[in-house]
């Protein structure tokens, strides 16, 4: 049992940034920067399915409404063995399994966020709309200066939230030998052979620590949204954004 | 890679039953890891509920562990590190039974116990406090209370979110491709590399789990509604 | 006769919080309290410690002269003769409004489904609501659910009614038809405990005003009396600011 430390001490490099410089990037860094670049990625599209999604326009609904379900309804696994087969018809040659692991969490979240961002959306009241609208501002701009600036901002704890579920997500690329954190746990473990309770052990409190101290962030995060909100009273973004206009 | 689509290629045969095989263990896995999730997240519930603080820690643990550590971790704990803990004899019996199916239903039910706990605890504590003193001060007991008038209005609270995490247990079955379950995933994968047909396999794998998946949510949705005539205006 | 509630010298803490000193009172059988006074003065409190709602430290609370602190077999057993009206009416928005007053006499006593029901349909007679029987209370306005709560609360029959501030949650046009709900029982004679700050209702009603302030009955005397002529000095503040209204 106490081979623990005796292994994280042989390993950590392999751990945490996997074969580098002896080979390319892999480890812990690895996954934090698939994750990070995901996140990134998935976000804009996110967004625009979300705002598709709220549209007034009922073939633009339906069609992001379709995508949505879809990506909800099939397992990841199933979606990087489809981004693994199309990418590579798609541009003409071979991608990376990084490049694989990447696109297919970016078409994967795209769904999830749109839903988180489409739920900040309507669960600010009516009377922001109407408001905005009263005012003479066209949907397009209530949209950007109105209503996204706070739906944005509400929905920052879930948007932590799913970098926690994206980082977690990042463990299948091991599926497709992505030289990620999973991936070099199993490298240890394929070399000791004899000792995978600990390693897998290492692997878990690893995620753990990352992902539990995501989660306190988005908590505190959380926290003082509601202080902001609470305390505040009346007070929007609204006014700002309609000055910034005028000028 | 050729460009003709041809389903029949994939459904013939031998490769029809490949599938057929891989969802019927897809759907045993999903089966009895979701009776073990619910029946280990009811007990839990029940444990949170008593107020002991040691054991709400205990539980408030379990449940973070689960929910922090991804879930393909969680299955290759249970695989490849918990036999290595059982001593000789033991990993020379389990040997002759199929281990990589059983891990993968504990590893699963264990995982999704954690969310449903969490799920039922969010739906009891969003009922008022008032509906547990009114139903007392009418001289209802403890269990007539819960039964009456505080379960009736925990189930319709948490259906929503048993609903999508059951969803969510029934696409994980595929991650146990990885220790080796001939689940559907895992029974597409051979069939496209004997038919060398991957857009055609992936496609009735996706119908499939799509089927399924709103089977589910539709059918939790009517569920949902059923309970909800009285809530929802 | 004995009285229908016996509070002796009744202490009550939160913590260090000394919510209820040294409370001794008696309500008869027939007779209509009035308590009022001051935010925070522990008016709610003396009434839940009746159905055991909150505890006391020190003190005894007899019930139609039983002791309230028996145990817990008892203590449904009590409950279940105290009738009970909340301020925020808690309803059970899973079950109809009939099935909401019919719940406590089929399960606790054993009442047919087909006698509860006749029952249940004359408390919504007397309460006005006869035609909101199959209504759920989301349907209802807050009136209305405050009426049909104490139709629930009048379906197990008790001898004694507690209003814990009835009207307080409701907007001004509901308060009436409460109100004149509340004033038929009295003059039907019932025993009732209410918390309130309708003055205009106890003044009309009530056959004695307990006036509470920090915890403690600093006087007691005939709405009359009170209203007129009150004697403690915080009591005549608590009037003259009632007047500046």
């Amino acid at each position: 049992m106490f081979d623990i430390f005796s292994i994280l001490q042989n390993n950590w490099t392999l751990f945490l940034i996997g074969q580098y410089p002896h080979g390319p990037l892999g480890g812990l860094a690895n996954t934090l920067i698939l994750a990070a670049l995901a996140l990134l990625l998935a976000f804009p599209c996110g967004l625009l399915l979300a705002l598709a999604r709220v549209s007034p326009w009922k073939g633009l609904r339906w069609a992001a409404t379709v995508w949505v379900y879809v990506l909800r309804g099939i397992p990841l696994l199933m979606v990087i063995f489809w981004t693994y087969f199309l990418v590579p018809l798609l541009l003409g040659h071979n991608i990376t399994g990084f490049m694989t692991m990447l696109c297919t969490l970016v078409i994967y979240q795209s769904a999830y966020l749109c839903e988180i961002i489409r739920g900040g959306i309507q669960a600010l009241p009516a009377g922001q709309y109407e408001a905005s609208r009263a005012l003479g501002f066209g949907y397009m701009r209530t949209t950007i200066w109105v209503i996204l600036p706070q739906a944005l901002y509400n929905t920052l704890p879930s948007l932590i939230s799913q970098f926690i579920s994206i980082i977690k997500e990042t463990s299948l690329g091991y599926v497709i030998n992505v030289q990620e954190l999973t991936f070099a746990a199993n490298q240890v473990n394929n070399q000791l052979l004899t000792k995978p309770f600990q390693v897998f052990l290492i692997l878990a409190v690893i995620y753990y620590l990352l992902c539990f101290g995501l989660t306190q962030l988005a908590g505190w995060v959380e926290r003082r949204i509601a202080r902001k909100r609470m305390g505040s009273g009346l007070q929007t973004v609204a006014p700002d954004a309609v000055l910034a206009i005028d000028n | 890679m050729t460009h003709d689509f041809d389903l029949a290629a994939v459904l013939r045969g031998e490769y029809a039953e490949l599938i057929v095989k891989g969802i019927e263990t897809t759907l045993q896995l999903a089966l009895y890891a979701w009776l073990l999730a619910m029946a280990l997240a009811l007990l839990l519930v029940t444990v949170r509920l008593t107020g002991n603080k040691l054991a709400d820690r205990l539980v408030a643990a379990y449940v973070s562990y689960h929910r922090n550590v991804p879930t393909l971790v969680q299955l290759m704990m249970w695989y490849f590190g918990v036999p290595n803990l059982l001593g000789e004899s033991t990993q020379m019996a389990l040997a002759n039974y199929n281990t990589e199916f059983l891990f993968s239903v504990i590893a699963l039910g264990l995982c999704q116990a954690a969310y449903f706990c969490e799920d039922i605890r969010s739906g009891l504590r969003a009922i008022p406090g008032g509906q547990t003193e009114a139903s007392r001060a009418l001289g209802l007991g403890y269990i007539r209370s819960m039964r009456y008038v505080i379960l009736p209005q925990g189930v319709r609270n948490c259906l929503p979110s048993l609903i999508n995490h059951t969803v969510l247990l029934f696409k994980n079955t595929s991650l146990a491709m990885a220790i080796g379950v001939m689940e559907l995933t895992y029974a597409t994968r051979e069939v496209e590399n004997y038919t060398f047909r991957a857009f055609e396999s992936y496609l009735v794998a996706t119908v499939v789990y799509l089927v399924f998946s709103l089977l589910l949510m539709g059918g939790g949705a009517l569920l949902a509604r059923h309970f909800n005539k009285a809530l929802a205006r | 006769m004995h009285p229908m509630i016996m509070f002796s010298n009744i202490n009550k803490w939160y913590g260090d919080y000394h919510a209820l000193t040294d409370i001794t009172a008696e309500v008869k059988p027939g007779e209509v309290v009035v308590l009022c006074g001051p935010s925070g003065s522990g008016k709610s409190t003396l009434i839940r410690t009746v159905n055991r709602l909150e505890d006391i430290q020190e003190g005894q609370i007899l019930f139609d002269g039983q002791d309230v602190s028996g145990t817990d077999a008892n203590l449904n057993r009590l409950r279940s003769r105290v009738g009970f009206v909340f301020q925020s009416f808690n309803l059970f928005p899973h079950l109809s409004v009939l099935e909401n007053i019919i719940l406590a006499p089929t399960k606790l006593r054993n009442l047919k489904g087909s006698a509860a029901r006749e029952q249940a349909m004359q408390l919504l007679d007397r309460v006005g609501l006869a035609h909101k029987a199959g209504a759920y209370p989301a349907q209802l306005s807050g009136g209305q659910q405050q009426r049909v709560a104490i139709a629930r609360a009048l379906a197990m029959e008790p001898p004694v009614m507690l209003f814990d501030e009835p009207t307080s949650a409701l907007d001004p046009e509901m308060v009436g038809e409460v109100l004149s709900v509340m004033k038929g029982l009295a003059k039907d004679g019932m025993t009732m405990m209410c918390v309130t700050h309708e003055m205009n209702f106890a003044r009309e009603v009530a056959d004695t005003i307990w006036f509470m302030d920090a915890g403690q009955i600093l006087q007691k005397s005939a709405p009359e009396a009170f209203f007129n002529q009150p004697s403690h000095p915080r009591a005549q503040r608590f009037i003259a600011d009632l007047r500046a209204h």
